[in-house]
């Protein structure tokens, strides 16, 4: 199926969760994300759809003034066909419902999107983090994130500014 | 040594006891396992058959209370510098440290942005010898080691405990 | 360690550990010898590759991408520069495309041999360790005689490589093969015929194939359960839709499928099968400038790409998300070895601690490319 047909088939079930995004590639779609457990169950379940391998979760900071956001991949062995999802979140407040019982390899993915940027991944079984030790303060793969001073009695030096490129 | 040099036949050795007992400490250091990262492949390497670093006399142990050098080999991170002191103050004196690579002695490429990355082991653990290269051919190391050996020799163990 | 409900221990395994393949802290809770749970955990050696390549222009990720699988570092670069040029939708000259595949395999070799010899020392035999790193010399001589580096390239470029083949290149490749191909034969009558080496891999640590899919474990880790799935076969990327070769699967001939044995018999098949891919290789390498389609400047459009390709370790997938400004704003590397220890937990439950280093043995993970 095309991602266009694959588009359809998603909001022609769950009504009104498809979002129209202008910048976004064709092969991009992107969801609302207050249904999000029903419709990736029903991504994996349909027969036509299919998608039982969830290939990467991705977490993006578009700048500072845009959302940040977490891309899905999913790829589908039966049908070879693949689409990506993008689900927008709220700087404040990020949130989305965890998918971790669907693909169990969503459970360290999330942990680490939410390591890296603060999304939090509600449902998930045990959120906690994954690269930076449990006491690491700040999200690192944040635009806006600033080194903390020092780890244990360890100085951590500060990113330097570069002078910037042409 | 002066009066007696050169009055006996070719099998006897007359020397002072800090040289004999510098000769067999340092021709022996068996090397503790601490490979990190990409280093530790090179040292894996150093230890097979092509650059054998059992002919020079280091046999890797697994333990650090078995061991006389810790060969630090890769990138220590904050989360692991916590554990890097606790295992250098398991091992018994004397002990040595040897910085391998470009990562334990500065921080390596990630010396810039790296917020998790510590910029040298040398702020947690005291260091003899570094190698440097990113990473250092199995022949530099091997020239690492021999320098400590010679570092080992200089030492005067017995000098320092009478005093 | 300490004892928690009565009944069960608490062990901790690493992050200093020689068989951990690593810095990896494995939290095994156990009854006696049988583990009931295991809490792996990561971040040793995060080393912030996705921060710093924000920070770089798009060249100077390359020789990130190296250290994170340090193994195969072909493969990390090849996976990138694929990624960047379906991006950017450059066509790559022809010799490029070829001594592109020859420098992959014969990483994918190397970095096999690693494996089998470093597993063959977690089960207790040393000998087949030195034998396979002996071979292994032999091919980072090759690649020190055509770029200079042993263990970490910077090779691949987008758009070309950094050096051509040096002139005798093909002699000594196909000298290789041939005192190579031997060799084989000799590893499979020390080590995997064993019947010591059997019974401690057989049956154990069965991985079956929709735990194994729902888990994202792919390579040779999924073929060995079963699964048919290769990315150069079914996503083909750069030439491989040229060359003959087969996919080996595991078959459960000596117990279940889907056992440790099966992933290192799937490795040791496809060992064989990059022999032929390469020689394949060298017979239609074509002549030509490798410079010539090498961008200038590299200022990809705005947008976003995932690629995976197929590193030894199984599917090596980037994400890279471009603004129109020499540095990225966004790459996302997704390891093959990261979705591989995540199912530790589930398959190695009821066995003994020994068998749960056989099982991580088998599965093949380099702590580089799992933190990042």
């Amino acid at each position: 199926m095309t991602p266009e047909q694959i588009k359809e088939r998603i909001s022609d079930q769950f009504k009104n969760s498809v979002i129209t995004n202008e910048s976004l590639g064709e092969h991009q779609v992107e969801i609302n994300g207050e249904d999000w457990l029903n419709i990736a169950t029903f991504m994996k379940n349909d027969p036509k759809l299919s998608f039982d391998q969830l290939e990467c979760i991705t977490g993006i900071d578009t700048g500072e003034e845009g959302p940040l956001q977490t891309h899905y991949n999913f790829h589908s062995m039966e049908h070879r066909h693949k689409i990506e999802v993008v689900i927008s979140h709220d700087r404040k407040d990020p949130k989305v419902s965890s998918i971790e019982q669907v693909w169990r390899i969503g459970d360290w993915f999330e942990r680490e999107t939410y390591d890296m940027f603060g999304i939090e991944y509600t449902g998930h079984r045990d959120l906690r983090r994954i690269l930076c030790p449990d006491d690491w303060e700040g999200w690192p793969l944040r635009k806006d994130y600033e080194g903390q001073e020092s780890f244990h009695g360890i100085v951590v030096p500060k990113i330097k500014e570069e002078e910037g490129w042409e | 040594m002066g009066l007696l040099e050169n009055k006996f036949q070719d099998n006897v050795v007359v020397a002072s006891l800090d040289k004999i007992l510098g000769w067999a400490r340092s021709t022996s250091p068996w090397y503790f396992q601490f490979g990190l990262a990409c280093c530790a492949i090179e040292m894996m390497s150093s230890a097979a058959s092509r650059h054998d670093l059992e002919r020079i006399g280091m046999m890797p142990r697994s333990s650090p209370r078995q061991a006389d050098v810790m060969i630090v080999a890769g990138t220590v991170t904050m989360k692991m510098a916590l554990r890097v002191k606790k295992l250098y103050e398991q091992m018994a004196d004397p002990k040595y440290v040897i910085s391998m690579g470009s990562c334990a002695t500065s921080g390596g490429p990630y010396w810039q942005h790296g917020y998790h990355v510590l910029k040298g082991v040398d702020l947690v653990v005291p260091v003899d010898v570094y190698v440097p290269g990113c990473p250092p051919r199995p022949e530099a190391l091997i020239e690492g080691l021999l320098k400590l050996q010679e570092k080992i020799q200089t030492e005067r163990p017995l000098t320092r405990k009478l005093a | 360690m300490g004892v928690v409900q009565g009944d069960q221990m608490v062990l901790n395994i690493g992050p200093q550990h020689p068989s951990t393949h690593g810095v990896l802290r494995l939290e095994v809770t156990t009854d006696g010898e049988i583990v009931s749970k295991i809490t792996p955990h990561l971040g040793y050696l995060h080393r912030c590759f996705e921060k710093h390549a924000e920070n770089v222009t798009y060249e100077q990720v390359i020789p990130f991408t190296d250290r994170c699988d340090y193994l195969a570092s072909m493969n990390s670069n090849f996976g990138y520069v694929v990624a960047m040029e379906e991006l950017m939708d450059i066509e790559i000259s022809e010799r490029v495309q070829y001594i592109r595949v020859i420098m992959a395999e014969l990483n994918r070799i190397a970095s096999h041999l690693l494996a089998l010899g470093v597993y063959g020392l977690d089960i207790g035999a040393f000998t087949p360790f030195l034998y396979m790193l002996r071979d292994r010399e032999r091919i980072l001589d090759i690649f020190e005689y055509t770029c200079g580096a042993r263990l970490l390239y910077n090779y691949m470029w987008i758009g070309g490589v950094s050096h051509d083949l040096p002139k005798d290149f093909v002699k000594i490749c196909v000298e290789f093969l041939d005192y190579f191909e031997p060799q084989i034969e000799e590893y499979n009558n020390l080590l995997t015929f064993n019947k010591i080496f059997i019974e401690r891999t057989a049956d154990v640590g069965v991985i079956p194939a929709e735990v194994a899919v729902s888990y994202g474990v792919s390579g040779p880790n999924l073929r060995g359960s079963g699964v048919k799935w290769d990315v150069r076969k079914d996503e083909p990327y750069s030439i491989y839709d040229r060359f003959d070769f087969d996919i080996p699967t595991g078959s459960g001939e000596f117990g279940t499928l889907g056992d440790c044995f099966d992933r290192y018999w799937v490795r040791m098949l496809e060992v064989t099968q990059s022999v032929r891919i390469i020689r394949q290789a060298l017979k239609d390498l074509p002549g030509g400038d490798v410079f010539e389609t090498m961008p200038k400047k590299i200022r990809p459009p705005v947008g976003s790409v995932y690629r995976r390709t197929e590193s030894p370790r199984g599917d090596l997938g980037y994400y890279i998300v471009s603004d129109g400004t020499p540095s990225p704003t966004r790459v996302k590397m997704r390891s093959p070895a990261f979705t591989a220890l995540s199912c530790l937990d589930e398959v190695s439950s009821g066995w003994m601690i020994s068998d749960v280093l056989a099982i991580l043995g088998s599965l093949d993970i380099v702590l580089g490319e799992i933190d990042r």
